[in-house]
């Protein structure tokens, strides 16, 4: 597995907006029953930091691994 | 520590970490301009000590208790009040108000006009999600004409104001407007602001998911994002756009005004070498 970048969730903070959700462009993420967001497809992850950008609970962070092939 | 605390990025040392999550509904806009102020606090270096936040009341206005800074939540409509007393009484010091739509346009609109004719150094952010979100979704006076509202059941009847070009023509000298959607123009305008000396009035057009949006048909805040992300246009092609477009509820963006002129502090130091000098 090469992930291109690594996404943190503070679960506390996360609301289930679904902001995130909407604005990522490679759909990696979703929302669970329980309204929290998951990493659907870790690997499909590009780094861009839409989720981050957007987040108005400061609950998700994209960081790009050094190194990777974008 | 667990891999979830791992994530710790630079703007988090201007919020009181204890007291978040915030408690701002889901999707709600508040929370990315407030992080938008606090990067634009980070980016202009200014000292936590040196910089007051003032708000007055409602959703927007709760933003002062989670910043890292000397704080001060004030009355309804009147945090500009305080923020003068505050800015006469020192200065040197670096004041931000944070403000909404009904807070700085009905309740203390006469605060925010005066404010501008001042022309006092100040940087007041109004968080404008067209909504009193935090009573219940009664229409605001920024609340778009024929909007729903719990007071407004058939569409709001009163026209809106546009909190900017008021405040150009009450005599602030820095102008701006930008979005939830935008963030880093969000930033980068508010930033703008503290550079200015002067009164400096920037609209941060936010999403209320769960008071406006439910009553008109967008209560997905990726919708109303995408709303703004569709309707905003930067100023210099916002002019060149036929009126016909204009009027398409579509909105410009960006430093809508500026101008040059002396700053209440400097003006009242004049004043004082008049009378005598203070203190001699």
């Amino acid at each position: 597995m090469h992930l291109k970048a690594t996404i943190t969730v503070k679960k506390l903070r996360c609301k289930g907006c679904g902001i995130c959700v909407a604005f990522c462009p490679k759909h990696v993420l979703a929302v669970d029953a329980l309204s929290k967001v998951f990493i659907r497809d870790a690997e499909a992850c590009i780094g861009c930091g839409q989720c981050e950008l957007r987040c108005p609970d400061y609950a998700i962070f994209a960081d790009k691994v050094k190194g990777a092939a974008v | 520590m667990s891999a979830e605390q791992t994530a710790e990025r630079s703007f988090e040392r201007y919020f009181r970490a204890n007291r978040l999550p915030h408690l701002w509904c889901p999707g709600c806009g508040n929370g990315i301009a407030m992080k938008a102020i606090v990067q634009a606090i980070e980016k202009k270096g200014l000292s936590q000590d040196d910089t007051v936040i003032v708000s007055g009341i409602g959703c927007s206005s709760r933003a002062s208790g989670y910043m890292d800074f000397d704080t001060l939540h004030t009355a309804h409509g009147r945090a500009i009040p305080f923020a003068t007393g505050i800015k006469l009484a020192n200065p040197k010091l670096n004041v931000v108000v944070i403000t909404g739509d009904g807070d700085c346009t009905a309740i203390g609109g006469n605060h925010f006009i005066h404010g501008c004719r001042r022309n006092i150094d100040l940087t007041v952010v109004l968080f404008n999600n067209n909504i009193y979100g935090m009573t219940g979704g009664q229409a605001s006076p920024t609340t778009p004409l024929g909007a729903k509202a719990t007071t407004a059941p058939y569409g709001s009847v009163d026209r809106p104001f546009d909190a900017c070009r008021l405040a150009e023509a009450s005599g602030a000298t820095y102008v701006a407007r930008s979005t939830a959607f935008h963030v880093r123009h969000l930033s980068d305008m508010i930033a703008g602001g503290f550079d200015n000396k002067g009164f400096s009035f920037i609209e941060a057009m936010v999403q209320c998911p769960t008071a406006y949006g439910r009553k008109n048909k967008m209560a997905s805040p990726a919708a109303m994002m995408e709303w703004m992300r569709d309707h905003a246009v930067m100023k210099a092609a916002f002019d060149k756009l036929p009126d016909t477009e204009k009027s398409a509820g579509r909105f410009p963006i960006g430093l809508l005004y500026q101008s040059e002129d002396v700053d209440y502090d400097t003006a009242y130091e004049v004043v004082k070498e008049r009378a005598g000098g203070a203190g001699k």
